[in-house]
């Protein structure tokens, strides 16, 4: 994996470059070879067969719909947030700031026991929800809430520092001369923050079509109905069809990929309109 | 790493004419409500609901479900993974972050890239990625099952899942950070004479010791907490391989729900003790 190195006086390079890609390799590439090794098991028709399987197209526009969704909805909420953590002051600011890591740090597991008690038909806000006739738990709501709690701190944790190294200037200058909130937030603060905006949102939605553990508690995994890609691989798992699984699997692994190249590729853009006119 | 504004900004903010307007400050209140009724409905209640939930019978019950023996072993094997994992992902983070930062060579940004493979991948392929490896109809699986050697529905699975799942984590902590303080200082050790470790423990390491903390914090949180690719791994066998996220989910299951929110209730103690470490490292950060 590593080539020739520029002449540097420090020591370590083929020992650290070494191990780390022994170590890689044995962890990480191996096992994913394996998979995709396995996948390639199946026959074509094996193959078109699982793909246009009723239940497996359902849970693709499950997870895919449901990960849009709170995408979405974090772009609108996590942008309120971005904002005011980066403007405004107020008591308690920096605790809010240091929880918006919290969905991260918590297990995905405690997540969706959490939501799915205060969501429930008994629960603290599912109780007021039932008055005006929804239902979140053991529907899409409750999986696009999952997904958005999950979400949210890669919105917010993207868009944070574009915020607060925006071209306050530009902002003022468009003041200067006339031009309203609407107009200077339409053409220039959106402009400004949307390769941080995209990447947030393509963090959010890469890490809510793979979400697993807060999403199989507040799902109740209907089939057909709530049950998502992940937990169909499960199944197909516990039914010892190892074939397809690995191959819903390397379906999931190449969205990873194209998401991991978009997110790379966002934030090299993001990075160049950032920087632009600073140096 | 959260960028809070300065003090500096607020203030000219705050000082700016017309700050008081009316509309100014509707608007203000209006995004600084939002944004806390919005944490509150998907992170305040939820979290403050597991805790209800597990003081729901009184403490008295709320402490005998840690007698229970299966949450005892689920605690057990929960602390042993953790205690494997970490130092050897702790290990490659920092080695693979002095290859990334101090040396260019060709394939850098693929390794990189490979690195942070196990982020993007979804918890369940990572269980699965196993099972396909060691798993009875697996590469190795024929040749383990003669030599009675069980990985998957036992404890090495779970650990090689957990490991895989908190790979990147130190080392996506140090890469940043040692390339932002660069090489000069080591570099200066080396030409005057100081080994490879010396240089590391003595030069590099104080250097960086607050990014590994979080790095290695956020590893552990990662390790206790995994539940996907763990699930896939586990089989799910109480006593022996229940780790606590799984045998949360059991106890749910079995509608024992002060013992579910009580295991709950340790994993966001510990959510919590790794947000404030975050915290008192970017406080440090600041500082330094």
């Amino acid at each position: 994996m590593a080539g020739q190195r520029q002449h540097s006086v420090l020591p370590g390079f083929g020992l650290t470059v070494g191990y780390t890609t022994f170590f890689l390799s044995l962890v990480v590439l191996l096992p994913l070879l394996a998979m995709i090794i396995k996948a390639t098991g199946i026959s074509y028709q094996a193959f078109v067969h699982l793909l246009i399987d009723p239940n497996v197209v359902s849970s693709y526009k499950i997870s895919f719909g449901t990960s849009l969704l709170a995408a979405l909805i974090n772009c609108v909420f996590g942008f309120v947030i971005a904002w005011t953590l980066t403007r405004y002051d107020f008591p308690g600011r920096k605790v809010i700031d240091a929880l918006i890591d919290m969905p991260f740090a918590l297990p995905t597991a405690v997540s969706g026991l959490a939501l799915t008690a205060v969501f429930a038909q008994n629960g603290w806000l599912g109780m007021q929800l039932a008055k005006v006739g929804i239902q979140v738990v053991y529907t899409w709501i409750g999986i696009t809430v999952a997904l958005t709690l999950i979400g949210m701190p890669f919105v917010v944790r993207t868009l944070q520092p574009a915020l607060a190294e925006a071209q306050r200037d530009v902002e003022d200058a468009a003041e200067t001369l006339g031009a309203g909130r609407f107009l200077i937030f339409w053409r220039i603060i959106l402009p400004t923050v949307l390769p941080a905006l995209l990447t947030g949102f393509a963090m959010a939605f890469a890490r809510g079509i793979g979400e697993y553990g807060s999403v199989v508690f507040i799902s109740g995994n209907l089939p057909g109905k709530t049950e998502i890609t992940p937990v169909l691989i499960v199944q197909k798992l516990e039914q010892y069809k190892y074939v397809d699984a690995a191959a819903l699997g390397c379906i999931m692994l190449c969205v990873s990929f194209v998401m991991l190249l978009s997110i790379n590729l966002l934030q090299a853009w993001s990075r160049r309109r950032l920087f632009v006119g600073k140096h | 790493m959260a960028a809070g504004p300065s003090k500096q900004m607020l203030a000219e903010l705050a000082s700016r004419p017309g700050a008081n307007a009316l509309t100014d400050k509707l608007i203000r209140w209006c995004f600084i409500s939002v944004s806390l009724l919005f944490l509150a409905a998907l992170l305040i209640a939820p979290l403050g609901s597991v805790l209800t939930m597990a003081l729901a019978s009184g403490l008295g019950a709320y402490f005998a479900s840690f007698a229970d023996s299966d949450t005892q072993s689920a605690i057990k094997l929960t602390l042993t993974t953790a205690a494997i994992v970490v130092p050897l992902n702790t290990v490659f983070g920092i080695a693979a972050a002095w290859a990334i930062a101090k040396f260019e060579f060709r394939g850098k940004s693929i390794l990189i890239t490979a690195i942070d493979l196990p982020i993007a991948v979804s918890p369940v392929v990572s269980g699965l990625i196993y099972v396909m490896l060691f798993g009875a109809q697996g590469w190795f699986g024929m040749w383990l099952q003669d030599h009675n050697i069980s990985i998957i529905f036992a404890v090495p699975g779970i650990v090689l899942a957990t490991m895989f799942v908190t790979f990147p984590y130190v080392a996506r902590e140090l890469i940043p950070l040692m390339q932002q303080l660069g090489n000069d200082e080591e570099e200066a050790a080396i030409t005057m004479g100081a080994g490879g470790l010396m240089t590391f423990f003595r030069v590099t390491l104080p250097k960086i010791r607050w990014g590994l903390i979080y790095g290695v914090i956020l590893t552990n949180a990662r390790a206790m907490g995994e539940f996907g690719a763990v699930s896939v791994v586990s089989g799910h066998i109480r006593g022996f391989t229940n780790t606590m996220p799984l045998h949360i989910e059991i106890l749910y299951q079995e509608y024992s729900f002060v013992g579910a929110f009580a295991v709950a209730s340790l994993l966001m103690l510990l959510a919590i003790f790794t947000l404030v470490i975050k915290t008192l490292v970017e406080w440090r950060g600041h500082r330094g």
